[in-house]
């Protein structure tokens, strides 16, 4: 009998089967409209006139130096974050200590800056004008228009990625497992290696999956400390712009297709892993 | 292997704002090297941005963050985030509630789809978003035959910043929606409440601190944005020029210190919206224990 009622309430605590189909309908619209239809289009304006043209792109040596460059940043930046999102994680998540909130906002704070600001401020630096910028002239140092410059920014504008996947995650496993690894007499590091690493290999695979997408993709930040030379201090991204304005359509949008190519794969990969995690997607 | 398998210490649980008692190493070394590493990559050079801005005088700084074409830059990215915004949430409920309380067939890969802005570069959303919009394109054709301009106007601007803010609010308020109880739902169905009522009274105040943090959030991305906007934008001056890209031009025209009040001005808008995210999140912590 308590069923019974159970079951009748359930019911009633449900849409009625046009309001979810109108819903579901919405929903993929809306999807359709705002995010697949652009991600289609890349792919159709790139192949516009015909899969020759679409490989006569890549035949650019101009094109070819901005994928060489756009992977050199990556490759920098995004180990630098993974050891300072590790490090920031041990120090947060394990340990209690005054000002700990301040320091999390702090982390965060990336994500509420401007890409255009984060690139301004290396400007102010390290640009001719600069604090640096002096003594970078008389040392013959050249960071902004320069592939330092594109590194900074790049590293700047993906701060955060990192550490906010691991903090949550190490907040939540405490500390009971590397006590006990210590306590029976391994050192620091090799508890960190044989306990914590293992126990957070999949969120770190995770942050450092979405740091990397948005290393190669970064925009903004680049845009303002690169000087766009050709073949020099042009990423991919850059790149695509500067085809674009020349109204090169079907260049532009075949590098952009291989960028959208890496957005769809850094996507396959966050799904298999949230799939093995078991966790919840999180705002990034 | 998954982190359900390690549970937390039921003692860990209550508020633990005492000092935690370890014996675990290394606490001094990487407190010691995120601090340095913060103040190197992040502080510091936005100090210099702040610093810069305080050399000018307040009247200097007045006169080059507040000229007619850069106010009417601000009123454009404080608008156009903000509308992008109340839309997003809107759309964003809709699609987090059917992820949420529908099965249907399609329905994982529409949730993959969800995180492709956050996944796909700016620049590359910007040319496809105007290529799109464009007058011979494919929305943008029928669009103008029924006399209605997206491309090169304000409108294509939220275009854009619809895009970079969807996930956010779906990703916010997906959780929420999860952890509902959902025998509240029915005790007010069987007290005779209509399906409306429900939602009204008792769904919606529960996840209005999810919706206004997923608001916020794409509020800040929409403030700051710049790649997916300016390829659609027409980047017409006092029209629909954004304020980051009047800052790239101030830059341009070796005006420095035109670049760096509007800077500062962005800046301190986004200090300022970081504040409210973290005071919602809070709330919404507080309304989910």
């Amino acid at each position: 009998m308590a069923g019974a009622t159970t079951s009748k309430s359930r019911i009633a605590a449900a849409e009625p089967l046009w309001l979810r189909l109108m819903l579901i309908g919405l929903a993929i619209l809306f999807l359709t409209l705002i995010v697949i239809l652009p991600l289609v289009a890349v792919f159709a304006e790139a192949l516009r006139q015909g899969i020759g043209a679409y490989f006569a792109s890549f035949d650019d040596p101009d094109v070819l130096a901005a994928i060489r460059l756009t992977l050199l940043v990556a490759a920098i930046a995004v180990p630098l974050n993974t050891v300072f999102g590790v490090l920031a994680s041990w120090a947060i998540a394990k340990f209690e200590f005054i000002g700990k909130s301040l320091l999390v906002t702090l982390i965060d704070l990336p994500f509420s800056v401007s890409p255009v600001v984060a690139g301004l401020v290396y400007v102010l630096v390290f640009g001719i004008h600069g604090w640096f910028g002096p003594w970078l002239v008389a040392n013959n140092v050249q960071i902004i228009f320069a592939v330092p410059g594109l590194v900074l920014a790049t590293i700047f504008v993906t701060f955060p990625f990192v550490a906010r996947e691991l903090i949550p995650l190490m907040e939540e496993q405490g500390n009971e497992e590397e006590e006990a690894a210590l306590s029976l007499g391994a050192s620091g590091l090799r508890t960190f290696l044989r306990v914590t690493l293992p126990n957070i290999k999949w969120g770190l695979l995770y942050g450092i999956l979405l740091c990397n997408a948005r290393a190669m993709g970064e925009f903004g930040a680049v845009s303002v400390v690169s000087g766009h030379i050709r073949g020099e201090t042009n990423t991919m991204p850059l790149y695509v712009e500067i085809l674009y304005n020349e109204y090169n359509f079907v260049a532009a949008f075949a590098v952009a297709s291989l960028l959208a190519m890496l957005a769809l794969v850094t996507l396959v990969l966050k799904k298999v892993i949230e799939w093995r995690f078991g966790g919840a997607s999180t705002v990034g | 292997m998954t982190s359900g398998a390690i549970p937390a210490s039921p003692t860990r649980l209550p508020t633990g704002s005492l000092r935690k008692e370890t014996i675990l190493p290394g606490f001094g070394l990487t407190l010691g090297l995120t601090v340095l590493y913060l103040s190197l990559i992040v502080l510091m050079p936005l100090a210099a941005l702040v610093f810069a801005s305080s050399q000018m005088g307040l009247q200097g700084f007045v006169d080059a963050a507040f000229t007619p074409r850069s106010l009417a830059a601000y009123r454009l990215s404080f608008g156009t985030a903000f509308v992008a915004a109340a839309i997003v949430s809107v759309i964003g409920l809709v699609i987090a509630w059917v992820l949420v309380r529908y099965s249907f067939p399609g329905k994982r890969l529409l949730d993959a789809v969800v995180d492709l802005p956050f996944a796909l570069p700016t620049a590359v959303a910007g040319i496809a978003l105007a290529s799109i919009y464009a007058e011979n394109g494919w929305l943008g054709a029928p669009l103008a035959a029924l006399g209605l301009k997206v491309a090169f106007t304000p409108a294509g601007i939220i275009i854009a910043l619809l895009f970079e803010g969807l996930p956010f609010v779906v990703r916010t308020v997906e959780p929420v929606l999860q952890d509902l109880d959902k025998e509240v739902e029915e005790a007010a169905a069987s007290l005779g409440a209509g399906r409306i009522q429900t939602f009204a009274k008792v769904i919606l105040p529960a996840i209005l601190p999810a919706i206004l943090t997923g608001f916020a959030l794409a509020f800040a991305r929409g403030l700051g944005e710049y790649g997916s906007v300016i390829f659609i934008a027409g980047n017409l001056p006092m029209v629909s020029e954004i304020a980051p890209l009047l800052i790239i031009i101030k830059l341009e025209q070796f005006d420095y210190a035109g670049a760096t009040a509007i800077a500062t001005v962005m800046l301190i808008a986004g200090f300022v919206t970081l504040f409210v995210i973290n005071w919602l999140q809070r709330w919404n912590k507080r309304r989910g224990s």
